[in-house]
Protein backbone atom coordinates (compact mmCIF):
# COMPACT_ATOMS: atom_id res chain seq x y z
CA UNK A 1 0.00 0.00 0.00
CA UNK A 2 1.61 3.48 -0.95
CA UNK A 3 2.39 5.45 1.92
CA UNK A 4 -0.14 8.76 2.42
CA UNK A 5 1.72 11.78 1.80
CA UNK A 6 0.94 14.14 4.81
CA UNK A 7 1.43 16.96 2.56
CA UNK A 8 -1.16 15.76 -0.16
CA UNK A 9 -4.09 16.77 1.70
CA UNK A 10 -7.77 17.71 0.47
CA UNK A 11 -7.11 21.06 -0.38
CA UNK A 12 -3.68 19.95 -2.32
CA UNK A 13 -6.21 17.27 -4.07
CA UNK A 14 -8.78 19.47 -5.35
CA UNK A 15 -6.82 22.00 -6.95
CA UNK A 16 -4.58 19.03 -8.62
CA UNK A 17 -7.95 17.79 -9.71
CA UNK A 18 -9.10 21.61 -11.24
CA UNK A 19 -6.20 21.44 -12.94
CA UNK A 20 -6.69 18.25 -14.91
CA UNK A 21 -9.92 19.00 -15.95
CA UNK A 22 -8.83 22.28 -16.85
CA UNK A 23 -6.53 20.52 -19.51
CA UNK A 24 -8.63 18.38 -20.77
CA UNK A 25 -10.29 19.30 -23.98
CA UNK A 26 -14.20 20.02 -24.00
CA UNK A 27 -15.00 17.91 -26.80
CA UNK A 28 -17.81 15.68 -25.40
CA UNK A 29 -16.06 12.77 -27.78
CA UNK A 30 -16.09 9.39 -26.45
CA UNK A 31 -12.25 9.09 -25.35
CA UNK A 32 -12.29 11.45 -23.22
CA UNK A 33 -11.69 9.41 -19.80
CA UNK A 34 -14.65 10.23 -17.09
CA UNK A 35 -14.00 13.09 -14.73
CA UNK A 36 -11.70 12.21 -11.97
CA UNK A 37 -13.16 12.39 -8.72
CA UNK A 38 -11.41 13.71 -5.41
CA UNK A 39 -10.74 11.06 -2.91
CA UNK A 40 -10.69 12.65 0.52
CA UNK A 41 -7.56 11.69 2.10
CA UNK A 42 -8.06 8.05 4.02
CA UNK A 43 -6.36 8.62 7.51
CA UNK A 44 -6.36 4.92 7.45
CA UNK A 45 -4.23 3.99 5.29
CA UNK A 46 -0.22 4.11 6.59
CA UNK A 47 2.23 6.76 7.14
CA UNK A 48 5.52 6.93 6.13
CA UNK A 49 7.47 7.65 9.78
CA UNK A 50 11.13 7.97 9.92
CA UNK A 51 12.74 7.31 13.05
CA UNK A 52 16.17 7.40 14.76
CA UNK A 53 16.44 5.03 17.73
CA UNK A 54 19.54 4.65 19.49
CA UNK A 55 21.66 5.89 16.43
CA UNK A 56 19.90 3.59 13.60
CA UNK A 57 17.55 5.67 11.27
CA UNK A 58 14.38 3.16 10.57
CA UNK A 59 11.56 3.82 7.82
CA UNK A 60 8.36 2.20 8.80
CA UNK A 61 4.74 2.84 7.16
CA UNK A 62 2.32 3.29 10.49
CA UNK A 63 -1.21 4.09 11.03
CA UNK A 64 -0.89 7.69 12.34
CA UNK A 65 -2.00 6.66 15.76
CA UNK A 66 0.61 4.73 16.46
CA UNK A 67 2.52 5.81 19.71
CA UNK A 68 6.42 5.55 19.70
CA UNK A 69 5.71 3.06 22.63
CA UNK A 70 3.95 0.71 20.01
CA UNK A 71 6.24 1.34 17.08
CA UNK A 72 9.13 0.63 19.48
CA UNK A 73 7.76 -2.44 20.80
CA UNK A 74 5.41 -4.01 18.03
CA UNK A 75 7.52 -2.66 14.76
CA UNK A 76 10.93 -2.74 16.00
CA UNK A 77 10.88 -5.17 18.52
CA UNK A 78 12.52 -2.98 21.14
CA UNK A 79 10.48 -4.35 24.05
CA UNK A 80 13.22 -2.93 26.52
CA UNK A 81 10.70 -0.11 26.94
CA UNK A 82 7.61 -1.36 29.29
CA UNK A 83 4.01 -0.33 28.55
CA UNK A 84 2.37 0.30 32.07
CA UNK A 85 -0.80 2.35 32.24
CA UNK A 86 -0.43 3.49 28.14
CA UNK A 87 -2.15 7.03 29.77
CA UNK A 88 0.94 8.84 30.95
CA UNK A 89 0.94 8.33 34.39
CA UNK A 90 3.14 5.42 35.27
CA UNK A 91 6.57 6.45 33.63
CA UNK A 92 6.95 2.68 32.55
CA UNK A 93 7.69 4.07 29.06
CA UNK A 94 9.66 6.69 29.41
CA UNK A 95 12.56 7.16 26.77
CA UNK A 96 14.69 10.50 26.13
CA UNK A 97 14.10 12.47 22.90
CA UNK A 98 16.70 14.63 22.21
CA UNK A 99 18.17 13.79 25.11
CA UNK A 100 14.77 15.29 27.23
CA UNK A 101 12.40 12.80 29.12
CA UNK A 102 8.91 11.64 26.71
CA UNK A 103 6.45 9.06 28.12
CA UNK A 104 6.60 7.33 24.87
CA UNK A 105 3.25 6.34 25.71
CA UNK A 106 1.65 9.74 24.95
CA UNK A 107 4.11 10.33 22.10
CA UNK A 108 2.85 9.72 18.91
CA UNK A 109 5.70 8.14 16.31
CA UNK A 110 4.64 10.49 13.26
CA UNK A 111 5.40 13.57 15.44
CA UNK A 112 8.58 12.41 16.37
CA UNK A 113 11.53 14.38 14.79
CA UNK A 114 14.26 14.17 17.78
CA UNK A 115 17.20 11.38 18.41
CA UNK A 116 15.34 8.54 20.51
CA UNK A 117 17.48 6.83 23.38
CA UNK A 118 15.85 3.89 25.13
CA UNK A 119 17.17 2.01 27.48
CA UNK A 120 18.31 -0.73 24.61
CA UNK A 121 21.08 2.16 23.37
CA UNK A 122 22.03 3.64 27.12
CA UNK A 123 24.80 1.65 26.75
CA UNK A 124 27.09 -0.05 23.69
CA UNK A 125 26.21 -3.22 22.60
CA UNK A 126 28.81 -6.19 24.50
CA UNK A 127 30.19 -2.99 26.32
CA UNK A 128 29.79 -2.13 30.11
CA UNK A 129 26.85 -0.99 31.51
CA UNK A 130 25.91 2.23 31.67
CA UNK A 131 26.53 3.22 35.59
CA UNK A 132 22.81 3.90 36.40
CA UNK A 133 22.16 0.19 34.91
CA UNK A 134 25.38 -1.00 37.26
CA UNK A 135 23.92 0.98 40.78
CA UNK A 136 20.72 -0.83 40.10
CA UNK A 137 21.86 -4.30 40.14
CA UNK A 138 24.42 -3.22 42.86
CA UNK A 139 21.59 -1.81 45.23
CA UNK A 140 19.07 -4.55 44.52
CA UNK A 141 16.99 -1.05 43.09
CA UNK A 142 13.68 -3.75 41.53
CA UNK A 143 11.81 -6.63 42.30
CA UNK A 144 9.92 -7.56 39.77
CA UNK A 145 11.22 -5.36 37.05
CA UNK A 146 8.35 -3.94 35.09
CA UNK A 147 9.22 -0.48 35.94
CA UNK A 148 12.97 -0.40 36.02
CA UNK A 149 13.91 0.85 32.35
CA UNK A 150 11.55 3.54 33.00
CA UNK A 151 13.33 4.26 36.33
CA UNK A 152 16.82 3.97 34.83
CA UNK A 153 15.84 6.65 32.19
CA UNK A 154 14.47 8.98 34.20
CA UNK A 155 17.00 8.20 36.75
CA UNK A 156 19.69 9.19 34.05
CA UNK A 157 17.70 12.28 33.60
CA UNK A 158 17.77 13.10 37.12
CA UNK A 159 21.05 12.80 37.47
CA UNK A 160 22.30 14.90 34.19
CA UNK A 161 19.97 17.43 35.38
CA UNK A 162 21.13 18.11 38.72
CA UNK A 163 18.02 16.90 41.02
CA UNK A 164 19.98 14.19 42.60
CA UNK A 165 21.30 16.33 45.04
CA UNK A 166 19.71 15.14 47.87
CA UNK A 167 17.12 12.26 48.73
CA UNK A 168 14.43 14.73 48.48
CA UNK A 169 15.06 16.39 45.41
CA UNK A 170 15.45 12.43 43.98
CA UNK A 171 12.20 11.67 45.52
CA UNK A 172 10.84 14.69 43.73
CA UNK A 173 12.13 14.11 40.42
CA UNK A 174 11.47 10.67 40.58
CA UNK A 175 7.77 10.86 41.29
CA UNK A 176 6.39 10.40 37.56
CA UNK A 177 7.95 6.99 37.40
CA UNK A 178 5.93 4.65 40.12
CA UNK A 179 7.05 1.21 41.47
CA UNK A 180 4.34 -1.16 42.09
CA UNK A 181 7.04 -3.60 43.91
CA UNK A 182 7.94 -0.14 46.10
CA UNK A 183 12.03 -0.10 46.01
CA UNK A 184 11.53 3.21 46.30
CA UNK A 185 14.03 3.49 49.19
CA UNK A 186 17.06 1.02 46.77
CA UNK A 187 16.25 2.83 43.73
CA UNK A 188 17.12 6.30 45.62
CA UNK A 189 20.22 4.42 47.10
CA UNK A 190 21.12 3.44 42.83
CA UNK A 191 20.63 7.04 41.68
CA UNK A 192 22.97 8.00 44.99
CA UNK A 193 25.54 5.52 43.71
CA UNK A 194 25.17 6.48 39.65
CA UNK A 195 25.21 9.81 40.62
CA UNK A 196 29.29 10.60 41.32
CA UNK A 197 30.11 7.65 38.31
CA UNK A 198 28.12 9.90 35.86
CA UNK A 199 29.71 13.06 36.75
CA UNK A 200 33.16 12.13 37.01
CA UNK B 1 -8.76 6.30 18.85
CA UNK B 2 -10.44 6.63 15.79
CA UNK B 3 -8.58 7.67 12.81
CA UNK B 4 -7.26 10.46 11.89
CA UNK B 5 -5.32 12.66 9.67
CA UNK B 6 -1.96 14.21 11.03
CA UNK B 7 -0.58 17.36 9.25
CA UNK B 8 2.22 19.17 10.45
CA UNK B 9 2.50 23.40 10.10
CA UNK B 10 5.42 24.98 8.60
CA UNK B 11 3.93 28.29 9.62
CA UNK B 12 0.83 30.15 11.66
CA UNK B 13 -0.98 30.72 8.01
CA UNK B 14 -0.84 27.17 7.82
CA UNK B 15 -1.55 26.19 10.95
CA UNK B 16 -4.77 28.45 11.04
CA UNK B 17 -5.90 27.53 7.83
CA UNK B 18 -5.87 23.62 8.53
CA UNK B 19 -8.23 24.43 11.56
CA UNK B 20 -10.62 27.09 9.87
CA UNK B 21 -14.20 26.78 9.11
CA UNK B 22 -15.46 24.26 12.46
CA UNK B 23 -18.70 25.42 13.25
CA UNK B 24 -18.37 23.96 16.34
CA UNK B 25 -16.41 24.93 20.08
CA UNK B 26 -12.67 24.55 19.92
CA UNK B 27 -12.66 21.43 22.05
CA UNK B 28 -15.84 19.66 19.72
CA UNK B 29 -13.33 20.55 16.45
CA UNK B 30 -12.66 18.27 13.92
CA UNK B 31 -9.30 19.39 13.49
CA UNK B 32 -7.23 19.91 16.86
CA UNK B 33 -3.80 21.80 17.47
CA UNK B 34 -1.26 19.31 18.89
CA UNK B 35 2.16 20.18 20.68
CA UNK B 36 3.21 18.24 24.00
CA UNK B 37 0.43 15.71 23.15
CA UNK B 38 0.05 15.25 26.81
CA UNK B 39 -3.50 15.35 27.24
CA UNK B 40 -4.89 15.65 23.72
CA UNK B 41 -3.43 11.75 23.14
CA UNK B 42 -4.55 10.66 26.73
CA UNK B 43 -8.29 11.96 25.72
CA UNK B 44 -7.94 10.59 22.34
CA UNK B 45 -7.63 7.03 24.18
CA UNK B 46 -10.10 7.69 26.43
CA UNK B 47 -12.65 8.33 23.74
CA UNK B 48 -13.61 11.86 24.81
CA UNK B 49 -12.42 13.62 22.33
CA UNK B 50 -12.33 12.10 18.70
CA UNK B 51 -10.56 14.63 15.65
CA UNK B 52 -10.68 13.89 12.43
CA UNK B 53 -7.57 15.63 11.99
CA UNK B 54 -3.97 16.71 14.02
CA UNK B 55 -2.24 20.07 13.09
CA UNK B 56 1.46 19.37 14.92
CA UNK B 57 2.46 22.78 15.74
CA UNK B 58 5.85 22.04 16.77
CA UNK B 59 7.45 23.15 13.81
CA UNK B 60 6.19 27.39 14.89
CA UNK B 61 9.08 29.40 16.14
CA UNK B 62 7.03 30.17 19.73
CA UNK B 63 9.35 28.84 21.76
CA UNK B 64 11.19 31.93 23.44
CA UNK B 65 11.47 33.08 27.17
CA UNK B 66 12.66 36.69 27.49
CA UNK B 67 12.88 38.79 31.10
CA UNK B 68 12.99 42.57 30.16
CA UNK B 69 12.33 46.11 32.27
CA UNK B 70 8.33 45.36 31.43
CA UNK B 71 7.99 42.12 32.14
CA UNK B 72 8.22 38.54 30.70
CA UNK B 73 6.82 37.37 27.67
CA UNK B 74 6.93 33.41 27.58
CA UNK B 75 6.16 31.96 24.10
CA UNK B 76 3.21 29.49 23.38
CA UNK B 77 5.75 26.31 22.97
CA UNK B 78 7.51 26.96 25.90
CA UNK B 79 7.85 23.55 27.81
CA UNK B 80 7.41 23.60 30.91
CA UNK B 81 10.32 21.94 32.18
CA UNK B 82 12.23 24.97 30.80
CA UNK B 83 10.26 27.64 32.46
CA UNK B 84 10.70 26.08 35.76
CA UNK B 85 14.56 26.60 35.90
CA UNK B 86 15.18 29.37 34.38
CA UNK B 87 16.79 31.34 36.40
CA UNK B 88 15.72 34.85 35.58
CA UNK B 89 12.24 33.67 36.44
CA UNK B 90 12.81 32.23 39.37
CA UNK B 91 14.79 35.09 40.70
CA UNK B 92 11.94 37.79 39.71
CA UNK B 93 8.78 35.68 39.40
CA UNK B 94 9.03 32.93 41.54
CA UNK B 95 5.65 32.02 42.05
CA UNK B 96 5.65 30.98 37.88
CA UNK B 97 8.77 28.36 38.63
CA UNK B 98 6.89 26.96 41.32
CA UNK B 99 3.40 26.27 39.86
CA UNK B 100 5.72 24.54 36.93
CA UNK B 101 7.83 22.50 39.67
CA UNK B 102 5.03 21.28 41.46
CA UNK B 103 3.07 20.07 38.86
CA UNK B 104 2.66 16.62 36.66
CA UNK B 105 5.75 14.98 36.25
CA UNK B 106 9.18 15.60 35.02
CA UNK B 107 8.54 13.62 31.84
CA UNK B 108 5.08 15.59 31.33
CA UNK B 109 7.02 19.19 32.45
CA UNK B 110 9.40 18.28 29.75
CA UNK B 111 7.10 17.74 27.25
CA UNK B 112 3.98 19.45 27.71
CA UNK B 113 3.48 23.47 26.32
CA UNK B 114 2.43 26.45 28.38
CA UNK B 115 -0.20 27.33 26.03
CA UNK B 116 -1.58 23.43 26.34
CA UNK B 117 -1.26 23.80 29.98
CA UNK B 118 -3.11 26.48 30.34
CA UNK B 119 -6.09 24.73 27.74
CA UNK B 120 -6.05 21.82 29.97
CA UNK B 121 -9.31 20.25 30.85
CA UNK B 122 -10.81 18.99 33.88
CA UNK B 123 -10.05 15.91 35.59
CA UNK B 124 -13.76 15.10 36.55
CA UNK B 125 -14.18 11.60 36.47
CA UNK B 126 -17.54 11.97 35.28
CA UNK B 127 -15.92 13.61 32.03
CA UNK B 128 -12.75 11.67 31.80
CA UNK B 129 -15.07 8.70 31.49
CA UNK B 130 -17.72 8.02 28.99
CA UNK B 131 -19.31 5.21 30.41
CA UNK B 132 -21.10 8.44 31.97
CA UNK B 133 -23.63 9.67 29.37
CA UNK B 134 -24.52 12.67 31.29
CA UNK B 135 -21.53 15.76 30.77
CA UNK B 136 -22.47 18.42 29.94
CA UNK B 137 -18.90 19.41 29.00
CA UNK B 138 -18.37 16.52 26.84
CA UNK B 139 -22.19 16.35 25.38
CA UNK B 140 -23.82 19.70 25.89
CA UNK B 141 -27.56 19.41 27.53
CA UNK B 142 -27.03 15.89 28.87
CA UNK B 143 -26.52 17.06 32.61
CA UNK B 144 -24.38 16.28 35.00
CA UNK B 145 -23.26 13.32 36.44
CA UNK B 146 -20.90 14.87 38.91
CA UNK B 147 -23.55 16.67 40.94
CA UNK B 148 -25.28 14.03 43.16
CA UNK B 149 -22.16 11.63 42.22
CA UNK B 150 -18.70 11.40 43.86
CA UNK B 151 -17.75 15.46 44.72
CA UNK B 152 -14.66 15.49 46.77
CA UNK B 153 -12.39 16.63 44.19
CA UNK B 154 -15.42 18.66 42.52
CA UNK B 155 -15.45 22.65 42.89
CA UNK B 156 -16.99 24.82 45.35
CA UNK B 157 -16.50 28.21 43.61
CA UNK B 158 -18.33 29.45 40.03
CA UNK B 159 -19.52 26.33 39.19
CA UNK B 160 -23.14 26.00 38.40
CA UNK B 161 -26.58 23.90 38.23
CA UNK B 162 -24.55 22.34 35.07
CA UNK B 163 -21.55 21.71 35.88
CA UNK B 164 -18.70 21.32 38.88
CA UNK B 165 -15.61 20.39 37.30
CA UNK B 166 -12.69 21.61 39.19
CA UNK B 167 -9.88 23.48 36.40
CA UNK B 168 -6.93 21.43 37.00
CA UNK B 169 -4.02 23.13 35.92
CA UNK B 170 -1.59 25.66 38.58
CA UNK B 171 0.05 27.87 35.86
CA UNK B 172 -3.27 29.54 35.26
CA UNK B 173 -3.88 30.45 39.15
CA UNK B 174 -0.22 32.28 38.65
CA UNK B 175 -1.19 33.96 35.37
CA UNK B 176 -4.64 35.07 36.81
CA UNK B 177 -2.40 36.60 40.11
CA UNK B 178 0.34 37.65 37.93
CA UNK B 179 -2.44 39.80 35.45
CA UNK B 180 -1.32 38.12 32.28
CA UNK B 181 -1.94 38.60 29.01
CA UNK B 182 -2.89 36.62 26.39
CA UNK B 183 -1.41 36.84 22.60
CA UNK B 184 -3.18 34.76 19.81
CA UNK B 185 -3.05 34.56 16.11
CA UNK B 186 -6.13 37.36 15.67
CA UNK B 187 -6.08 39.14 19.26
CA UNK B 188 -4.66 40.06 22.86
CA UNK B 189 -6.90 39.44 25.83
CA UNK B 190 -6.36 39.09 29.67
CA UNK B 191 -5.52 36.18 30.77
CA UNK B 192 -8.07 36.55 33.29
CA UNK B 193 -10.98 36.51 30.23
CA UNK B 194 -9.52 33.34 28.41
CA UNK B 195 -12.21 30.66 30.28
CA UNK B 196 -15.64 30.57 29.90
CA UNK B 197 -18.00 30.27 32.90
CA UNK B 198 -20.31 27.38 34.62
CA UNK B 199 -22.96 28.47 32.89
CA UNK B 200 -22.20 27.12 29.42
CA UNK B 201 -19.71 24.24 30.46
CA UNK B 202 -18.84 23.04 26.61
CA UNK B 203 -17.47 26.74 26.06
CA UNK B 204 -14.22 25.92 27.71
CA UNK B 205 -12.41 29.24 26.60
CA UNK B 206 -13.25 32.34 24.09
CA UNK B 207 -10.26 31.03 21.99
CA UNK B 208 -12.12 30.46 18.36
CA UNK B 209 -11.33 26.61 16.75
CA UNK B 210 -9.01 28.10 14.43
CA UNK B 211 -7.42 30.60 16.78
CA UNK B 212 -4.25 29.55 18.26
CA UNK B 213 -2.81 30.84 21.45
CA UNK B 214 1.03 32.47 20.57
CA UNK B 215 2.35 33.24 23.86
CA UNK B 216 1.68 35.05 26.90
CA UNK B 217 3.19 38.50 28.62
CA UNK B 218 3.50 38.78 32.50
CA UNK B 219 3.65 42.43 33.30
CA UNK B 220 6.15 43.70 35.59
CA UNK B 221 5.40 44.97 39.18
CA UNK B 222 6.83 46.16 42.27
CA UNK B 223 4.91 42.15 43.49
CA UNK B 224 6.34 39.73 41.12
CA UNK B 225 9.52 39.35 43.58
CA UNK B 226 7.45 38.76 46.69
CA UNK B 227 5.20 35.51 45.08
CA UNK B 228 4.95 31.89 45.87
CA UNK B 229 2.61 29.09 45.25
CA UNK B 230 1.10 26.71 47.78
CA UNK B 231 -0.02 23.58 46.40
CA UNK B 232 -2.11 20.95 49.01
CA UNK B 233 -2.86 17.26 47.72
CA UNK B 234 -3.25 13.73 48.79
CA UNK B 235 0.26 12.90 48.38
CA UNK B 236 2.92 14.85 48.35
CA UNK B 237 4.30 15.00 44.83
CA UNK B 238 2.63 14.13 41.41
CA UNK B 239 -0.78 14.89 42.56
CA UNK B 240 -3.65 17.40 41.20
CA UNK B 241 -4.05 20.08 43.91
CA UNK B 242 -7.25 20.10 46.24
CA UNK B 243 -7.08 23.54 47.02
CA UNK B 244 -4.03 25.50 45.50
CA UNK B 245 -3.11 29.67 45.94
CA UNK B 246 -0.35 31.93 43.93
CA UNK B 247 0.11 34.93 45.95
CA UNK B 248 2.29 38.10 44.78
CA UNK B 249 2.35 41.00 47.31
CA UNK B 250 3.82 44.62 47.49
CA UNK B 251 4.52 45.35 50.98
CA UNK B 252 5.78 48.83 51.96
CA UNK B 253 6.76 49.19 55.65
CA UNK B 254 4.69 46.88 56.78
CA UNK B 255 1.60 47.61 54.97
CA UNK B 256 0.22 45.70 51.97
CA UNK B 257 0.26 48.08 48.63
CA UNK B 258 -1.24 45.12 46.39
CA UNK B 259 -1.99 41.67 46.88
CA UNK B 260 -2.74 38.97 43.90
CA UNK B 261 -4.37 36.17 44.43
CA UNK B 262 -5.06 33.23 42.54
CA UNK B 263 -7.02 29.92 43.63
CA UNK B 264 -6.76 26.73 42.01
CA UNK B 265 -8.11 23.48 43.26
CA UNK B 266 -11.32 24.76 44.56
CA UNK B 267 -12.60 26.65 41.46
CA UNK B 268 -14.15 25.88 37.80
CA UNK B 269 -11.54 28.03 36.16
CA UNK B 270 -8.48 30.21 36.56
CA UNK B 271 -9.80 32.00 39.98
CA UNK B 272 -8.98 35.73 41.30
CA UNK B 273 -9.96 36.43 44.40
CA UNK B 274 -10.64 39.93 43.81
CA UNK B 275 -12.39 40.15 47.16
CA UNK B 276 -9.68 38.71 49.05
CA UNK B 277 -7.61 41.36 47.63
CA UNK B 278 -9.67 44.07 48.32
CA UNK B 279 -10.09 43.14 52.37
CA UNK B 280 -5.65 43.30 52.52
CA UNK B 281 -5.22 46.42 50.28
CA UNK B 282 -3.67 48.62 53.19
CA UNK B 283 -3.84 46.42 55.87
CA UNK B 284 -1.25 44.86 57.97
CA UNK B 285 -0.47 41.00 56.62
CA UNK B 286 -0.79 38.70 59.77
CA UNK B 287 -2.40 35.94 60.63
CA UNK B 288 -5.55 37.40 61.36
CA UNK B 289 -5.85 39.89 58.34
CA UNK B 290 -4.86 37.05 55.99
CA UNK B 291 -7.48 34.85 57.31
CA UNK B 292 -10.35 37.92 57.07
CA UNK B 293 -9.07 37.77 53.25
CA UNK B 294 -9.20 33.70 52.85
CA UNK B 295 -12.67 34.50 54.74
CA UNK B 296 -13.66 36.81 51.89
CA UNK B 297 -12.00 35.06 48.86
CA UNK B 298 -14.78 31.66 49.79
CA UNK B 299 -17.62 33.50 51.18
CA UNK B 300 -19.14 33.08 47.86
CA UNK B 301 -18.26 29.05 48.21
CA UNK B 302 -20.97 26.28 47.41
CA UNK B 303 -20.11 23.13 48.63
CA UNK B 304 -21.37 19.83 47.28
CA UNK B 305 -21.38 17.53 49.90
CA UNK B 306 -17.80 15.33 50.05
CA UNK B 307 -16.31 18.53 48.80
CA UNK B 308 -17.40 20.85 51.70
CA UNK B 309 -14.17 20.35 52.97
CA UNK B 310 -12.68 22.29 50.35
CA UNK B 311 -13.97 25.64 51.74
CA UNK B 312 -12.18 24.94 54.81
CA UNK B 313 -8.75 23.65 53.46
CA UNK B 314 -8.75 26.56 50.61
CA UNK B 315 -9.28 29.12 52.94
CA UNK B 316 -6.27 27.35 55.39
CA UNK B 317 -3.83 26.76 51.95
CA UNK B 318 -4.58 30.88 51.27
CA UNK B 319 -3.43 32.07 54.61
CA UNK B 320 -0.24 30.01 54.32
CA UNK B 321 0.74 31.11 50.90
CA UNK B 322 0.00 35.15 52.33
CA UNK B 323 1.89 34.26 55.33
CA UNK B 324 4.90 32.77 53.29
CA UNK B 325 4.82 35.21 50.51
CA UNK B 326 5.20 37.99 53.27
CA UNK B 327 8.43 36.48 54.64
CA UNK B 328 10.03 36.78 51.20
CA UNK B 329 12.08 39.70 50.15
CA UNK B 330 10.81 42.15 47.68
Amino acid sequence: MPPHDPKLNRRGLLASTVGVASLLPLTGKAQVPPPQTALPPDPSRPTMVALDINGQHNELALDSRTTLLDALRLHLGLTGTKKGCDHGQCGACTVMIDDKPALACLTLAVMVRGKVTTIEGLSPPGGALHPMQQAFIDQDAFQCGYCTSGQIMSGVACVKGGHAKTEADIREFMSGNLCRCAAYPHIVAAIQQAAPAMEG
Amino acid sequence: MYPYLYDRATGIPDAVHATAGARTTPTAAPAQFIAGGTQLVDLMKLGVIAPERLVDINGLTMTAIAVGPDGLRLGALVRMAELERHPDVRRDYPVLAETMALAASQQIRAMASLAGNTLQRTRCEYFRDTAWSECNKRTPGSGCAAIGGVTRKMAVLGTSDQCIATYPGDFAQALVALGAVVHTTTRTLPFEQLHGGADRPHIETVLEADELITGFVVPAGPWTKRSTYVKVRDRQSYAYGLATAAVALHVEGGIVRDARIGLGGVAYKPWRAHEAEAALHGKKLDEDSAIAAARAAFAGAKPHGENAFKIDLGQRTLVRALLQANRMEG
